[in-house]
Order: structure tokens, then sequence, then C-alpha cells
């Protein structure tokens, strides 16, 4: 089980997890649950230069089209491609096996806590 | 006899008995006491029925005559016009079981799939039908018409394509009407049109060597034949993308698009056995590679499996339309052409391969034929290469010879002053050959002709086998493909089944009379083109239409081109811009849309140049006055206009739309008015009496056009004076002029949105012959029974399900919203469940989670009489009962009737019986459904399990197994 006091939180319904200068990223909980069954993915390429706060790929889900947005400056050092294959690890194990992106960065935006984020989503 | 039966007591279901019962139940002591008190005074019109337009009501035999008289003054010439538009033969068995059977024709859109597995089969035969010819991974369920598909292309191009240009390069050979909508819509969107000869300009000077995208007519408007592989590999190099425009059935010999490198093809069915009906309705088409799945715009059928893990039909990604996705969605069209489709795929399952081919050939061998004729007799026929047009050099003598020909019967195509086009098709026989060669003083030549052996460069012979499905190759005797077209048809739900209560979709009765006129050979077999003296009848019938839609919502001008609602409302927000910037006012470009409104709303404002701004709604889903005041202020220079629903997309009569209208006229903005919700007001009040500018109509809602099974549909558009010269006008119209409701004349002067200049003509028939026959009474008749209708569901169930959203006095509109957030909150019941168990009881769902998620939205129209309108009630209260056993603990939450809903016919008779409920209560939930029982084919379908493996083609038999 992740710890989810480990990862921080993006106003967007994302988390990132921070190692080092790589920050992997997937959707919260909520974020997968309001969802609903996640279908596809379009994610990034590796290599891909992303800009912190803009739209770098899309979350699709049988009731909406989510869109997925960098949490920090960087490059894209890997994707997931398992759960481009099996979309619904999203909804499965959000913050486990079902991240997305893995960014390489040199700067770290202020990001929320598991408090501040919980308090945004109204829990 | 007439006098006893007029036509409004055939087309309202209720007498005056059942309403009377009903208006004790809502708690008035008439009809009109119920109206004054639903609509609000401030807009209810002064009705006086001496001043409007709309003749009294005749009878159904004398509106039959009357249409017969226009239908007279139409004259059938042969057709050799071309351009996208064919004779054709239906095949009878398919015009009587199909275009002609209410089974086919009163369906929805099937967005309730396990209901509608039969169309959706016929929907992905069309899709695996041209995906095969075409030559492409995927092809979705129709579009509108093929110049409205190729728009759709050069924006998907954009969508999908790498590079950063704004240019869209163009075939000159493309046809003229579609090169004119793909200029006019590109302008709104900031995109550069370049028109050229694609082949005449070598690499790396080629424009498309600077463009996101280009556009192939293969074979072109001339009839050429050529390969545009080196074009293809052009625009890709430059990381654009290819769009083809092709012909279907010259594709059964010709090498496919996608075998030459196209990434998106698009074009029209109608030659497949669809009537040219002066230009429509029919199945345009557009399909993709692989890899541009996610992009296609409109509807797609997709393979998916229920809940006993059988292969289902459904409609896939639906969450990237524009319902959804509203101003971020692929695009604003919501229609398919689902009936013209259903009868396309058709012609080919009842053909074949083989037979397709034999067509073609044939179609071909005529062509080549009349070449070598008209080069024997001396004439310079320009192509050597080609299908079935022959472009024909004649100096100085285009007009006279057509003209000519004109008067023998024959419709010849001028391009220019020294040049002839003549298209051939699958009716063009020996007779017609002969009479052909007459008109160029070409049979009588002594020299035999010299017919080409082949018109096909041998490098593009097609070589690749395509229909090879069982599908295509099964049904060949005419009691086969008469029983295959019924065994569909019994898969389905339509309207000769029962209520389809949709809320927002109107579903009312589509009578025959009204249906009579659309297969006559005079409003069937017309060329959209023909000249002005052979429509007569048609333009006629147009005019009429026209000013009485004008008079009734208090417009003076209404274009019937819009093919469907969301091309009406496209056109009307076009108009808007136009009218703007012909004041000067460029800056005016945001468009205010209440959060409540249809997602289609800000999917049209996006295509129209224009940028959304939201409007915050109260809680009963009125506009906000307030957060509307303060968004006009903040955009006080850069207001264009306001798009509101009326009444509300929520089915409640809103007290402040006059208010409303006049903040956003004193602000210079210009007022829309959705007219989704017009048989709420139809003959008690006017959109233009209460601030509109412009309008969209629905003819397939409020005007009895069918819904076809999605499609097709017709959404005119409707505007004051001072937007009339910018409703949509066409290269082609036989007639610019429109006569607006006072008798002066207006130039509708804006962009085409339709192939043909007056849309889809050979249904309007169906609209002229309800209003005909309904007078303004009768249609006023209408509008106080279906909000009787609505206000008696509404009050019949509110002691079992919340109705949310009333207006004052506690009366809802033409629909009601039954609220079931609370009770899936207490027993886990969804909206879902509810949909498919009111399957089980003999029923189509109500409209689902639209305005609000969690909710269902009831529409029962006038059309229902009393007994179908309780026996939908007592289901639903039935159900209630059922969800409150759930609730107690009764049956679990995930085993009983309505989670395991729909029961099919085997889930009940195989295997033990392991649910806590017994099979009666599964499949016979009232006694009376053992007479008579529709029975779901499927159980419920899995819809994750669909879009996450798209399958979009026929499955393979063996997987039915």
């Amino acid at each position: 089980m992740t710890d989810q006091n480990a990862l921080r939180y993006t106003a967007e319904h994302e988390w990132v997890l921070v190692e080092g200068s790589i920050a992997t990223v997937g959707i919260t909980a909520y974020a997968a649950a309001q969802l609903g069954d996640i279908v596809y993915l379009d994610l990034p390429a590796a290599g891909t230069a992303v800009a912190g706060g803009t739209v770098v790929g899309e979350i699709e889900s049988t009731k909406s089209v989510g869109e997925l947005f960098a949490p920090v400056d960087g490059t894209v050092v890997e994707k997931n491609t398992a759960v481009e294959d099996a979309p619904e690890l999203v909804n499965s194990d959000p913050l486990g096996a079902g991240w997305l992106l893995k960014v390489e960065f040199t700067e770290l935006p202020e990001l929320l806590t598991l408090e501040q984020y919980n308090a945004l989503i109204g829990e | 006899m007439t006098e006893q039966h007029p036509f409004s007591a055939r087309h309202i279901g209720t007498d005056a008995a059942a309403k009377a019962r009903m208006l004790e139940t809502v708690g008035y002591g008439s009809l009109s006491d119920l109206m004054a008190a639903a609509v609000p005074s401030a807009i209810q019109f002064d009705r006086s029925l001496s001043d409007s337009l709309v003749p009294p009501a005749a009878t159904e035999r004398e509106a039959v005559d009357e249409l017969r008289a226009l239908a007279g003054r139409n004259r059938v010439s042969t057709s050799y016009l071309g351009l996208g538009y064919y004779d054709t033969i239906t095949p009878a068995v398919i015009k009587r079981n199909v275009l002609e059977n209410p089974s086919w024709y009163t369906a929805y859109t099937p967005y309730q799939p396990e209901i509608s597995q039969g169309r959706l089969e016929a929907l992905i035969n069309f899709q695996t039908m041209v995906a095969d010819l075409t030559g492409l991974a995927t092809a979705n369920a129709s579009m509108l018409d093929e110049s409205t598909a190729a728009v759709e292309g050069m924006l998907l191009a954009r969508r999908a394509s790498k590079s950063a240009s704004h240019r869209f390069i163009v075939d000159a050979d493309a046809f003229p009407q579609t090169k004119a909508l793909l200029r006019s819509r590109a302008e709104a969107l900031g995109i550069e049109i370049v028109e050229t000869a694609l082949d005449a300009v070598d690499h790396p000077a080629h424009p498309a060597a600077d463009a996101f995208g280009v556009f192939v007519q293969y074979p072109g408007a001339s009839g050429r034949v050529w390969n545009p592989a080196d074009v293809i590999e052009i625009v890709h190099q430059a990381g654009g993308i290819a769009v083809v425009g092709a012909d279907l059935l010259a594709l059964t010999l010709l090498t496919s698009p996608g075998e030459l490198g196209a990434d998106v093809a698009i074009g029209t069915s109608q030659r497949f056995g669809v009537p040219m009906g002066f230009g429509g309705p029919h199945a345009g088409y557009l399909a993709v590679r692989a890899g541009l799945e996610r992009q296609l715009p409109g509807r797609l059928v997709g393979v998916s499996v229920d809940a006993a893990g059988h292969p289902a039909y459904r409609l896939s990604l639906q969450a990237r339309e524009q319902h959804i996705r509203r101003e971020k969605a692929t695009s604003n069209i919501c229609t398919a052409q689902v009936l013209l489709a259903v009868m396309a795929g058709m012609y080919a399952v009842y053909h074949g391969p083989d037979g397709l081919r034999a067509i073609a050939a044939e179609v071909n061998r005529v062509a080549r034929s009349l070449a070598g004729q008209l080069a024997a007799a001396g004439y310079e026929v320009v192509h050597a290469d080609f299908f079935d047009t022959l472009q024909v050099r004649v100096p100085g003598r285009a007009r006279g010879l057509a003209e000519h020909a004109h008067g023998q019967g024959i419709l010849l195509r001028v391009e220019d002053d020294d040049t002839i086009g003549i298209a051939v098709d699958e009716t063009t026989g020996d007779a017609e050959l002969l009479a052909l060669a007459r008109v160029f003083d070409a049979a009588a030549t002594e020299v035999p002709a010299v017919e080409p052996a082949t018109s096909i460069p041998a490098g593009l012979l097609r070589t690749s086998e395509y229909l090879t499905h069982p599908v295509f190759n099964t049904h060949r005797s005419e009691t086969s493909m008469m029983r295959y077209l019924k065994r569909l048809a019994d898969h389905d739900y339509a309207l000769d089944r029962g209520m389809i209560p949709l809320g927002s979709c109107t579903m009312k009765l589509n009578a025959a009379s009204e249906m009579e006129a659309v297969t006559w050979r005079e409003f069937a077999s017309i060329h959209p083109f023909a000249p002005k003296s052979d429509v007569e009848g048609y333009l006629e019938l147009i005019r009429q239409l026209e000013r009485w839609l004008a008079d009734v919502t208090g417009y003076d001008s209404v274009s019937l081109q819009p093919n469907a609602g969301s091309q009406g409302e496209l056109a009307g927000l076009l108009a808007i811009r136009g009218y703007h910037r012909s004041r000067g006012d460029l800056e005016r470009t945001v468009c205010l849309i209440p959060s409540s409104a249809h997602g289609t709303n800000a999917a049209s404002a996006v295509l129209a140049g224009m940028k959304v701004v939201v409007v915050a709604c109260d809680d009963l889903g009125n506009v906000d006055l307030g957060d509307l005041r303060a968004k006009i202020e903040q955009h006080a220079d850069d207001l264009a206009a306001l798009m509101i629903t009326y009444p509300s997309t929520h089915g409640v009569y809103e007290h402040e739309v006059t208010e409303i209208c006049r903040l956003v006229h004193e602000a210079g903005g210009q007022v829309y008015v959705d007219g989704a919700n017009l048989n709420a007001l139809l003959g008690y009040a006017r959109f233009g009496d209460f601030g509109g500018d412009v309008s969209h109509l629905n003819l397939h809602k409020t005007f009895c056009i069918p819904h076809g099974g999605g499609g097709p549909g017709v959404g005119p558009v409707a505007a004051k004076a001072h937007l009339a010269p910018f409703l949509p006008g066409h290269m082609f119209a036989q007639d610019a002029e429109h006569l607006q409701v006072d008798g002066t004349s207006v130039v509708h002067g804006g962009g085409s949105v339709s192939a043909a200049p007056y849309g889809s003509p050979s249904i309007l028939p169906i609209s002229w012959a309800y209003v005909r026959m309904m007078g303004l009474q009768g249609l006023a008749d209408a509008t106080a029974s279906a909000v009787l209708a609505a206000n008696y569901v509404a009050a019949r169930l509110a002691p079992h399900y919340p109705v949310l959203y009333t207006g004052e006095n506690g009366l809802v509109a033409h629909e009601c919203i039954l609220d079931l957030r609370a009770i899936t909150a207490e027993s886990g019941v969804s909206v879902d469940d509810v949909a498919k168990r009111l399957i089980d009881y003999g029923f189509h769902a109500p409209t689902m989670s639209f305005p609000v998620p969690g909710t269902l939205m009831v529409e029962p129209t006038e059309s229902e009489d009393l007994v179908e309108i309780d026996r939908f009630i007592d289901a639903m209260i039935l159900i209630k009962a059922e969800i409150d056993a759930v609730a107690a603990g009764e049956w679990p939450a995930e085993d009983n009737p309505l989670r395991n809903a729909p029961h099919t016919a085997q889930a009940a008779i195989e295997g033990e019986w392991t649910h806590p409920y017994d099979r009666a209560r599964a499949v016979y939930p009232v006694h009376s459904l053992v007479r008579g029982k529709y029975w779901p084919p499927v159980r419920r379908i899995d819809q994750a399990y669909g879009d996450r493996n798209l399958v979009c083609a026929c499955p393979p038999p063996e997987a039915f197994e």
C-alpha cells in the first residue's frame, strides 16, 4: 500500500511521488472514482518535454474525457505502458500500479499535502 | 366523416374524456386554465387564427391531394449531373421493409443498446462496408452528407496533424459544393484554404508540403481517375493528414484510398440505393486509418459483451461526443443518418461484393461506350481515365447543348461555356445511351464507335478483396433478405411497439399520411442541382413551409438547409457572426451559454468561431440573472450572443426570459433561442415575440419527421429580418430569394452548411403535411395536450419519485425530471437499473442523466393515449416498489430484478435459477406481458469492455455461437 502521506498532490487531482530528480505522476483515487471505468489513456512518450500546468495527455472513461496535466516542468523519462494496455489498473490501483508518468524535473513547484488535498475535495 | 375524425384527433392520443381525467389529477378545470397557469402570461401571444399564414386544417385526404398536385409540378428528368448524386435503383425489398417500415423509421438513436441490436447490427454492416471499400480501419455510423463529411475530415486533420500550419489544401477537381462548404466553414475557424490542381505542381514546391492536410477527390469532379499517392506522400512528409473524398461504387473497381496511403476517406453512400430526393437525406461516410479512431466525429458502433458474456453491439466512445465534452468535443455533429445508412448497408448486403462489382463494371462500360460514340462523332472526351463521368469539350456550345438536352428530359452539367460533364449511373441503359447520343448528334454516325477497352489505369485497378464477411454473401434471395430485415427489426424497440418517453427528444407520432409522399418519384428522383423549371413543386412546398415555420415562431425568414439540429445551431450562430462583422463589430465573438444548456450549443459555438463563456444557473436550472448581468458587463465590448433553450433544458417555463433577452440586446448581443423544446410552446408563444433573434427548429421533434433510428434530422434556422441576409445560401440554389412572412423577399447570403441547397428536401413533405393537417389550432391543441400529459405523469409519479424543477404553480412544461439521486443513495439502485428494468416491463427508458446526472427525464408527447401513459406510470410505480424491496434488504443490492435487468428469454430458461426472485417476476412483472412481450435479445451490455477493446466491424459469425 502506498503511503498517501508520502505523496504530494495537485488541484488537478494528481499525485506526485518525488524520488531524487524523478517525479512519478498518477491520478488520485478520488479522481479515478469520479471518472468511473477508465477505458483509454493517451500519455506523452518518453523524451517529451512538458511544462507544469499544461495538458499533456487524456484519460478517457465511459463517462467523460479528463485531461492529464504535467505537475512539473521537465522531461518524460517513462510512461506506464501497462496502463495503456490495461486502463482498468488506474481504477483498481490508482496510487500504485496505475501510475502514469515519470518526469525528470529541475525544480519542484509548490504542491499540496494530503491534508490540503483532502480539504480541497471536502474529505 | 371527415368532420368526425379531423387529423388532429388522430395525432393527439388523448380524447376529451381522457383529458378530463388527467386534468382532475393535475388539479385544473380545463386545458386553457392549465396552459394559462403554466405558460408565463408575459410571453403568451394573442392568437388570432385569421392572421396566421398557416391555413385552416386540411383532412388527410385533402393534404395528400395537395401534395400530389405539388409533386405534379416537379419534372423528373434523367440526370447526368453527377457531383456526388446519382440515380440509383432502390431494391424494392429494402424500400418496403426499411424505408417504409415504422419498425425502422420510428426508432430512436440507439442509446439503449439492449433494445437496439437490430439497427446496431445494420449500422455495423454499414461501417464494415465503408471500411472495406475505402481500405481503412474504422468507419463511423454515417455523416450528414458528403460535403459536411469533408469539413469533418478537415477538422479531424487539424486535430490529428503534427503540422503547425493553418493551411488546408483542396483539390481543384473537388465537387464545387464541397469546396464552397470547406471555404465557408474554414473562414470562421481561421483555417486558410488553398485550392490547387494537385497533380500540377512538383515537390518540393507543392503546396501540400506546408499544410496540416489535403483534400483529394477520387475520382475527380471532372470524372478523371488519377493516382494521388505522391500528393499523399508529400503531405505526410510535412506531418499533415490526407483526406480523400471517394465514390464507394468506383472503389469496387479502383485501388482503395487506404492502399494509396490516405488517413481519412469521406463521401456519400447515396448511390447505394438511396433516392436523390433533391439533395437528401442520404448517409455520408467518414473512415480513418488505425490510430485515428478516437478522433472520429459522430456516432461509432462497436462490439462489446453482455452480462452473459455474449457479443452485443453498442455505441462506442460516447464520452467524446459533444453532449459530454461540450466546447472540447471533436465535433458538433450529434445525428447520424441512420435510416439511410441502414439502406445503403443493406444494398451491399443484398448485392454482395460480386453484385456491386458487376454494377460498377456495367456503369463503367456504359461510360466507355458513350465515350466511344462521342469520340467517333468528333467530340473531344477530355480524360481517357474515368469511372462513370466524362468531361466533353464543346467549344462555345455547352449552354445551348444543355438547354437542348433539357428539352429532351436530359440533364447535362455545364462546367463552363466550352465543357459539358456527363455522369452515368446504374439506371443508364442502352435506351438512355441512345437518347444521350442523339443529343450530341452522335447516334447516327457512320463511323463505328470504338469503345475503349478500359478507362481505369492499370496501376489503379483494385486487387484487394472487400465485403468478405458472410453477411454480405448470404442474402441473395428476396425471401432471405426480407427475413433478415424482419429479424433485425424484431430485435428493436420502436414507436410501433410502445411509448418512447425520451425527454427533450419528442418521440411523437410520424403519421402514415405524412410519410406518403416521401417515396413518390416526383420527390425522390430529383437531382439537387436540377434546373428551377424541374422543381417548381418542390420550391412551392419549401416556400410554404418556410413561411409557416417563420409565422408560428415569430420570425421573418427560414432556411431549411441545415440537415440536423446541430447544423441549424451552427447556421444561426454563423448568421449572428455575419451580422456583427457586417457592422464592423469584428471583436464580438463571445457566446454566453448557461451551464444547463445542451453540450451541442457549446460545440456549435466553437465551430462558429466563438468563445464560450458559461453563465451560472440557479438551483432550478434557470439562468442566474445576477451572473448574467456580471458576464454581460465583463464582455461589454465582445459580446456576440446568448444561447438559451426555451422552455429550459430542465423542462421549465422560465419567467425571466423576456428580461434575459432585453439585457443581452441592451449590450449589443444577439439572442439565440434553441428550439429543442418548441413542443411546449407552439401555438402559445413565439420565440421571436419574447426576444429571440434566431432559432433552430427540429423538424424531427416538433414537426413529425421520424427519428429513423438516429437520423435523418432536419434543423431549419429561423431568423428576424436583420439576420436573414446572413442565413445559409448555396451556389446552386434554384431560387436565391426567400419569401418572408411580410411578403417581401430576401436573399440568404451566408455560407452554405449542407451539400445541397435545401438540405434534405425529400422528407420536408412530412412536416408540410403535419402543419397542413393540424392547422394553427391543431398545433396549439397538440402543445396543450403534451403539457397536460407531462404534468399528469409528474402528478402521478410525484408520490413515488421526487419531481425535480417545476415552474410557477408547481407545473412543468412538456417534460418532467424524476430525481433518483436520493433513492440511489439509499438503495444502491441506479438510473441505469431503472432504465434497463423498464425494458422488462415493455418500455423504452426515458432520457438518462440529462440534463441532471442521476435523473430520468420523461416526455410523453401529445401522441400517447391515456392507456399507454398509465401503463408507463404503473410500471414506474411497480419499479419503485422493487427499489423499496432492495432498500429494505429483501433482495441483495447485487442480485435483484433491477440490477439483473433486462432479462432475456435465455436467462430465464437456461440453467439453474439462483436469484432471490422468481422467473415470472423477471420476465413477466405484469401479467399482461404474457400475451405480448418485447424480448430483449441481449442482457445488460458492458460499456467499459467495448471502449477498452474497440471493435467496430462485423464480428465473425463464430462469435455468436
